[in-house]
């Protein structure tokens, strides 16, 4: 009786660990061959690719620099635009609205989840754009044009149509975990914290602070959806490797160069510049990972690190 | 009732035939996405005659050329003709067949003007270098004549995705301008000196739709889907030329000299008078020596069938047709193409 349940926990052990081994070698895998389709790349361009701001299939040429910049800005002006309006959105469906308000409203929230990139992407370019063309870049540039941020030409697409339709995309899994996160969350905390006097805001913002650590979770997994966001964003980015200032000109990111030059890339100097974009890539979201996780760990000062794990 | 019945028996039977006919022979090759609606339905009329069942994946020319390198198809479809260094990377020679031609449209987006408008090389590769910034600039105006043209800025759209539609265009601005050639060049991607990228012929028609004073340039096909005005073009003998199947098919035809003595000749900026300067060929990859005999006498089959039969299809799917001489370049080929070291078609 007591042998077999030891076989049973065994087995059971055994199957769990093969299969964290197994994502952990998929992981393993990916570097070891993004490395091994780099290689000519690196040897030919070594740090310099990272720093380079011309990318020339004609001469054989290749920086990634402008995509690294394109992915890093597109992804932050998405994050400032979803994280106020996802948490805003949480708080509401988990603090405020009657409960059963709530449930009908995150549903329809993650719906968003389950479009299509593609389907984004052609509304941020045939319904998004013509708008930002005719009437909000026009407004920018008249009002705020002193800044470079806010300088150039309405094109309707560029950078800052890829933000929103992003923000778009990542705003359901900001709502949904964070909603849930404080829904997990003590009623007893803020039932305390109304009984010392404190205002219902000051009750939600003590129920908030209790989930800071989940709703960072949330901020975190948006940002991996943002970073390597492809068919969207390359539809509506505008495509062009120059880096500027202003968030109304077009753009690209190190997953849209891919998607638009790895299918007819032809030379084999080419193909490996764009599986070393890859491999940057894959980088930058292990760093922008680290990063946040130190974030994390930071905010709650160790005590609930296991949060994202 | 009767149409059911007869239906069903077609159903049948083109079920039955291939399986019947030719089970052994099944040829299969990956490439180009710009010839595969022809590509397609050439497929399908030649499985219905000969039982021949040829599958093709349309995954771009630069997977086709890997494919047909590393030998996983019988033959490859590329948009660009192979230089000679990839050539040279190849195991064996490879043999192109030009199969349709094709046209590269500049749209443009210009409500105020009446008239079709006109442009010459310089303009074109003066507006993709961003040198000619506005319409109502006077190089642009000098060839058009009384048209009320905008002070509106350009803006040049280009395909942001790899493709042989950019290598046609690039093709023809490095043939007609030198400063181009030694900047910018010809390629399926380049580094562009101006302008924004849209990705695919639907991503350039639609920005240059959604947005006044843009110009793009696009496939023939989607132009004329789309409803979108097209530029006439200044070709080499001096002609405005509107892009059009027939004009495309006299380009080829200007340019048979050079495709006899090398098939892979660009025939952008064709001396013939009617041709229309800006379009290309697509090709068939294939391998001058073979070494499965029934699947190189079915190819070779098929490619007779597509460069004489199959040609009658090409105008209704919006390609231009080969003209009689590039299909005696063709022709000619086909002669050469041998097994195991022995000509393929020697007892025909």
């Amino acid at each position: 009786m007591k042998a077999a349940r030891i076989t049973a926990d065994g087995v059971y052990r055994g199957a769990l660990g093969g299969a964290a081994t197994l994502v952990f070698f998929v992981v393993a895998l990916i570097v070891f061959e993004t490395t091994r389709g780099a290689a000519l790349s690196l040897q030919k361009f070594g740090l310099g690719f990272l720093g380079g701001t011309v990318w020339d299939p004609v001469a054989e040429k290749f920086g990634a620099l402008p995509y690294i910049y394109g992915t890093l800005v597109s992804s932050t002006l998405a994050l400032l635009l979803a994280v106020p309006l996802g948490i805003g959105t949480a708080v509401y469906l988990a603090e405020i609205a009657q409960r059963r308000v709530g449930a009908v409203v995150s549903f329809v929230i993650e719906l968003l989840a389950a479009i299509p990139s593609i389907v984004y992407g052609i509304w941020g370019f045939f319904v998004l754009a013509p708008w930002l063309r005719h009437t909000i870049e026009p407004w920018l540039i008249a009002n705020f044009g002193f800044l470079p941020l806010f300088r150039g030409y309405p094109f309707g697409i560029g950078m800052l149509n890829a933000g929103i339709v992003l923000a778009i995309m990542v705003v359901p899994t900001i709502v949904s975990i964070s909603r849930e996160v404080l829904l997990a969350t003590p009623r007893s905390l803020r039932e305390a914290a109304l009984a010392l006097g404190a205002t219902p805001a000051e009750a939600i913002g003590v129920a908030l602070g209790a989930a800071r650590p989940g709703i960072l979770g949330s901020v975190i997994l948006a940002l991996g959806r943002a970073l390597g966001e492809t068919m969207a964003v390359t539809m509506v980015i505008g495509n062009t490797n120059r880096i500027s200032a202003s968030i109304l000109d077009p753009g690209a990111t190190m997953a849209s160069i891919i998607a638009n030059e790895f299918t007819e890339a032809t030379s084999p100097t080419y193909i490996s510049a764009l599986i070393e974009i890859a491999l940057v890539l894959f980088a930058i979201t292990i760093v922008v990972n680290a990063l946040a996780r130190l974030l994390v760990l930071w905010a709650t000062g160790g005590r609930r690190a296991s949060a994202l794990a | 009732m009767n149409r059911t019945l007869r239906t069903l028996c077609l159903v049948i039977l083109a079920a039955l035939a291939p399986a019947a006919a030719m089970a052994a022979t099944a040829l299969t090759g990956a490439g180009a996405t710009f010839p595969n609606p022809i590509y397609s339905k050439w497929f399908d009329m030649y499985r219905d005659k000969t039982g021949i069942e040829i599958n093709y994946q349309s995954i771009g020319s630069g997977a086709g050329i890997q494919q047909i390198k590393a030998g996983t198809v019988d033959f490859g479809a590329s948009d660009a003709a192979l230089s000679d260094a990839r050539l040279k990377e190849m195991p064996r020679r490879i043999i192109h067949f030009p199969t349709v031609g094709g046209a590269v449209a500049l749209a443009y987006n210009l409500p105020s003007l009446r008239q079709p408008l006109q442009l010459t090389p310089q303009l074109i590769t003066g507006i993709y270098m961003g040198k000619i910034t506005t319409w109502n600039d006077k190089r642009i105006a000098a060839v058009n004549p009384g048209a009320a043209l905008p002070a509106a800025p350009i803006l040049p759209v280009h395909r942001s995705d790899g493709s042989g539609t950019t290598n046609i265009f690039t093709t023809y601005c490095s043939a007609v301008d030198g400063s181009w050639k030694e900047m910018v060049g010809a390629n399926t991607s380049v580094s562009w000196p101006a302008g924004i990228g849209g990705k695919g012929n639907e991503g350039v028609s639609g920005l240059v739709r959604q947005t006044q004073g843009a110009i793009g340039y696009i496939e023939l096909a989607y132009a004329k889907q789309n409803k979108l005005p097209v530029a006439s073009v200044r070709n080499r003998s001096g002609k405005f030329i509107e892009p059009s199947l027939a004009s495309t098919t006299a380009a080829a035809e200007g340019a048979a000299p050079q495709l006899a003595k090398d098939v892979r000749y660009p025939i952008v900026n064709s001396p013939a008078p009617d041709a229309y300067p800006i379009c290309g060929l697509t090709f068939l990859l294939v391998y001058q020596d073979q070494k499965d005999a029934a699947k190189a006498r079915a190819l070779a089959d098929f490619i007779q069938w597509a460069i004489h039969d199959g040609q009658s299809v090409a105008t209704s799917l919006e390609y231009a047709p080969l003209p009689e001489p590039v299909v005696k370049v063709n022709e000619a080929s086909l002669r050469r193409l041998t097994i195991s070291g022995k000509p393929l078609l020697a007892n025909r």
